[in-house]
């Protein structure tokens, strides 16, 4: 029978099942197979905090989303056009997200009295009309796998686990994506256990073939190439792109990379990453605490690495003295925040831009640090890299913020050509810098920086460390002229970073009535909310800050070309307070703490509030 | 562990090379003083190049020694030294690391870094001040004073049980467990020349004196006089002897350590003969130290060969490298599935 083919611009899929269903997986595979079509696109995972929650329950629930489109993809989409629910529970978290009229693909044979009843439905709403408004596929994916598998080696409840792959193979028929690189991976993955591999395989395969034969699928979709810029692409996440970042920004320095971490969820895939990358010289040292991590990245800092430390909140609460002392003792060290949901352990799988003011501010004493915030995955490695340029340049720590939505999310990265990339210049001081008074540790460049002298250099021994120490000498100093004198250069050469900030980029027009400002991973749901706002007619523009510390030199003219300027943050207004101290102008502010990033409506909404 | 011992004669180090043109400022009569001269004294005949020499330490009296030794030198922030020299021994396995530490920065606030860097054995050398007080805050008792002891913080006797460090040095597995007393040169420097030999985490625990705050914790074993019959000086693989005339030594009854004397019913054959690489021995004589019948050890307590952290570590990434080859940026880009856009 021939099916009919829709072409259309835009999908947005939700994959959600019980923790155990392999939900992730799933998403992940069908992101890399729309990538492989020349879809633009962004995922998100949404899973619980705990590893496997009670089975059937509603708190056990994982989802992943993912937006892909013929055009440039910048969230993971609003509202999923198409939710995958795996059980009873998946449904009941997810439905009122769905669209109106969307399609929902269920697991009818998960949908047990005992199931619903954990699930809080009274009747099952696959079969009592509830879901009357929607394209309903109940499918009975346990027992196809089971009779499709019927001869395989495996368990019963082996076999059971290869129904996400069943799920997985309808909806590559109905979004008409290729199966192959998934049978590939599938093959490399369980290479040591092949039975494992076939059976998903054919599990994937019986999906693909039920879409296609039974009568009760009568469409699938079409969604053209995007047109992206010319070049070679691959998909990744944040957490991936930073580590990547700091691997190409040690080669391009010539400096080996050295990584002090705990682990701590969301940030732990850059320590993952990291520590398995041996043969390109990189040391992981996976630290007894926090602050373990940041100090002894701060000792390899100290013998000459470029050196890093990657967690979230709470860990940056620990690390909060020693990054004062690398602030004291001018190290360069780049210290990566993938920030979640808090206070304290919050909600460690959820995203938030909370962390911001701790950055900036939060710590003892004047105490000036550069922040860089990514602005979508594939941006993590430029700021990656960007972090640790400045913080080489500059002898200083530098943040980087990032969140568990940019994170564990993904999109497509232009690959860069890494030759191209550009060269970090790094100067360490040899014997000849001793002069006929010693070395001087604290002598200063044209941006007051002080040198890098490592130990192991012939006649450059001298000490450093937590005590305030007199400009040039770096002996110990107590002196009124000399402590007002350090704070005021410390702050300074933070300052000087203004000097390596391009001109920010608008994107609308430079003049208008209103300016959507934004910092980290707020970018692609402003940009789509500002999108539709200039199509509307309404005279909306876009600015998004890269560096939170220091803001660029042209903020304040740029912000003074508007009537309103809107701030939406995943907090509860930090960058408006940084701002409004900045500006001293009022400013109108977005802000929800919902574990979730912005939709682009919300922003939408809000304009058109301003804009009465 | 990978440091180069250059001959000495060729390094031509004395003395003075180590002494920066600063003032020290410790108490007059400090304990330190003496640790930092034989300090000074033993590292120019180690066959270590001068500028490969990086002390770390944390907060406290003895954390400003890196300020009195013409090294590398970074004096950090509280409890956090062992963590930031395990960056810098990792950073650069050249070079060798020593950490100065005391009773409160290594065993109270930083304890967890202390006990994980022993385990791990990273080639680092730790010297411990043990002065069983807060010096710098200006006198509270420290995980190490023991019971009952008047302090500014416990004016009607310390009621928190003291432990012993370099029992929790060998809890932690460390591989190399010294004890020395301030005043006693030779010991001192016997200490750190085993220490700066020995390929693995080193600790070092020093008795030392605070004469401000707890003069004479150590009284009998300062004193010259009285610490032939206090102190037992072990020596690997020769019996256990101690006192003034060398008459008294160290048998195991009831399993446990007894001091008897030498002469009359015991000869040398019945005591106990020191063992570094038999954790049996170490464990006894740790738990001879606060028993008031038996001498307190010092010397080489353990000694044991291991595996280093930074030694694998090394290894790993040539090993890594052989089998999958150099990595390029080229390798890590391309390394998912890669579509072009034309």
């Amino acid at each position: 029978m021939a099916k009919k083919v829709i072409s259309i611009n835009e999908a947005t899929i939700r994959f959600a099942g019980d923790s155990g269903d392999g939900m992730q997986l799933t998403g992940t595979r069908f992101t890399e197979a729309t990538a492989i079509v020349g879809n633009d696109l962004k995922t998100i995972p949404n899973y619980p905090s705990e590893i496997r929650a009670p089975l059937g329950t509603l708190a056990g629930v994982s989802a992943f989303q993912l937006m892909f489109g013929s055009q440039r993809v910048f969230t993971p989409g609003d509202l999923p056009d198409t939710l995958v629910a795996m059980n009873p529970a998946a449904l009941k978290v997810h439905l009122k997200d769905l669209k109106k009229g969307g399609t929902i693909l269920a697991n009818a044979n998960a949908f047990t009295d005992k199931n619903l009843k954990m699930a809080t439905w009274e009747t099952n709403p696959l079969t009592d009309g509830s879901l009357d408004g929607y394209t309903v596929y109940s499918m009975e994916m346990s027992k196809l796998v089971g009779k499709a598998l019927e001869n395989s080696d495996l368990t019963s409840k082996g076999i059971e686990r290869t129904k996400n792959m069943f799920a997985l193979g309808v909806l590559f028929w109905m979004y008409n994506r290729p199966i192959e690189p998934t049978e590939e991976w599938l093959r490399k993955k369980f290479a040591k256990n092949p039975s494992i591999a076939e059976a998903n395989i054919t599990a994937m395969k019986t999906g693909f073939n039920y879409g296609e034969t039974t009568e009760i699928f009568t469409t699938s979709y079409a969604v053209e190439k995007a047109d992206l810029p010319k070049g070679k692409y691959r998909n990744i996440t944040g957490n991936v792109a930073v580590a990547y970042g700091l691997v190409a920004a040690a080669e391009k320095a010539g400096k080996e990379l050295f990584l002090g971490s705990y682990p701590i969820t969301p940030a732990s895939e850059i320590l993952h990453t990291l520590s398995g990358l041996r043969n390109h010289g990189v040391k992981t040292f996976q630290a007894e605490d926090e602050i373990a991590g940041i100090a002894s990245a701060i000792g390899a800092s100290y013998a000459g690495d470029l050196a890093v430390t990657t967690t979230s909140g709470p860990g940056m609460a620990l690390k909060t003295e020693a990054i004062g002392l690398a602030i004291i003792t001018e190290l360069p060290l780049v210290i990566v925040n993938v920030q979640r949901g808090g206070p304290s352990t919050g909600m460690p799988t959820k995203m938030e831009q909370s962390d911001l003011l701790q950055a900036v501010h939060g710590r003892n004493s004047d105490a000036q640090i550069p922040v860089i915030a990514a602005q979508d995955p594939a941006d993590c490695f430029d700021c990656a890299f960007e972090a640790a340029r400045v913080a080489m340049k500059y002898m200083t720590p530098v943040i980087l913020l990032t969140d568990g939505y940019l994170g564990q999310g993904s999109g497509p990265w232009k690959i860069p050509d890494p030759k191209k990339l550009p060269k970090i210049e790094v100067h360490h001081p040899d014997s000849s810098a001793r002069g006929e008074d010693g070395f001087m540790p604290y002598a200063r460049d044209e941006n007051e920086t002080r040198p890098w002298a490592i130990p192991g250099t012939p006649g450059l021994e001298h000490r450093i460390g937590g005590l305030e120490k007199e400009n040039i000498t770096g002996m110990v100093s107590q002196d009124p002229e000399n402590h007002q004198l350090m704070t005021d250069i410390r702050a300074r050469k933070v300052e000087n970073i203004t000097k390596d900030i391009p001109p920010s980029e608008i994107h609308g027009d430079t003049k208008g009535k209103v300016l959507v400002l934004g910092w980290g991973s707020t970018h692609g749901a402003i940009h789509v909310a500002v999108d539709r706002a200039r199509n509307k007619g309404q005279s909306v523009s876009q600015m998004h800050l890269r560096w939170v510390s220091p803001f660029p030199s042209d903020l304040k003219a740029i912000c003074d070309n508007f009537d309103e300027i809107l701030i939406p943050e995943v907090n509860s207004g930090q960058l408006a307070m940084l701002l409004k101290a900045e500006l001293i102008r009022p400013i109108h502010q977005l802000n929800k703490v919902r574990g979730e990033p912005f939709r682009a409506f919300e922003i939408e909404e809000k304009i058109n509030e301003i804009l009465g | 562990m990978s440091e180069t011992t250059i001959n000495v004669q060729d390094l031509n180090l004395t003395r003075k090379d180590f002494v920066p043109g600063n003032e020290v400022r410790w108490c007059p009569g400090c304990g330190d003083y003496s640790v930092l001269a034989n300090m000074q004294k033993t590292l120019p005949v180690m066959g270590v190049k001068k500028e490969n020499y990086a002390f770390i330490s944390g907060i406290g009296c003895s954390s400003r020694f890196p300020y009195y030794m013409d090294t590398y030198g970074f004096h950090s922030i509280h409890g956090r030294a062992p963590a930031i020299a395990s960056g810098v021994k990792l950073a650069n396995p050249d070079l060798a690391v020593w950490i100065i530490t005391g009773d409160g920065d290594g065993f109270s606030i930083g304890g967890n870094h202390m006990i994980h860097a022993l385990r791990r054995n990273i080639d680092m050398n730790i010297m411990l001040f043990n002065n069983r007080i807060y010096g710098l805050t200006k006198g509270q008792y420290s995980p190490t004073s023991q019971l009952g002891m008047k302090t500014k913080s416990s004016p009607f006797g310390s009621i928190d049980r003291p432990f012993n460090p370099s029992a929790i040095a060998l809890g932690a597995n460390a591989t190399f467990i010294a004890r020395a007393l301030d005043v006693d040169a030779k010991g001192l420097q016997e200490s750190i020349k085993r220490s700066q030999r020995h390929k693995g985490a080193s600790f070092i625990e020093v008795y030392q004196n605070c004469i401000i705050f707890n003069d004479g914790e150590f009284g009998a074993l300062e004193n010259k006089a009285t610490r032939p019959d206090n102190a037992l000086f072990v020596v690997h693989g020769e019996p256990m002897i101690f006192g003034k005339e060398q008459d008294k030594g160290i048998i195991m009854k009831d399993n446990h350590p007894k001091v008897v004397t030498l002469g009359g019913d015991w000869t040398e054959q019945d005591l106990l003969v020191h063992d570094e690489t038999n954790p049996i021995i170490t464990n006894l004589l740790l738990e001879m130290t606060f028993d008031p019948k038996n001498p307190t050890p010092f010397g080489v307590l353990r000694a044991v060969d291991a595996p280093t952290y930074d030694g694998m570590l090394v290894d790993q990434i040539k090993e890594v490298t052989k089998i999958n080859g150099k990595g390029t940026l080229e390798d890590l880009f391309y390394s998912g599935d890669v579509w072009e856009v034309k």
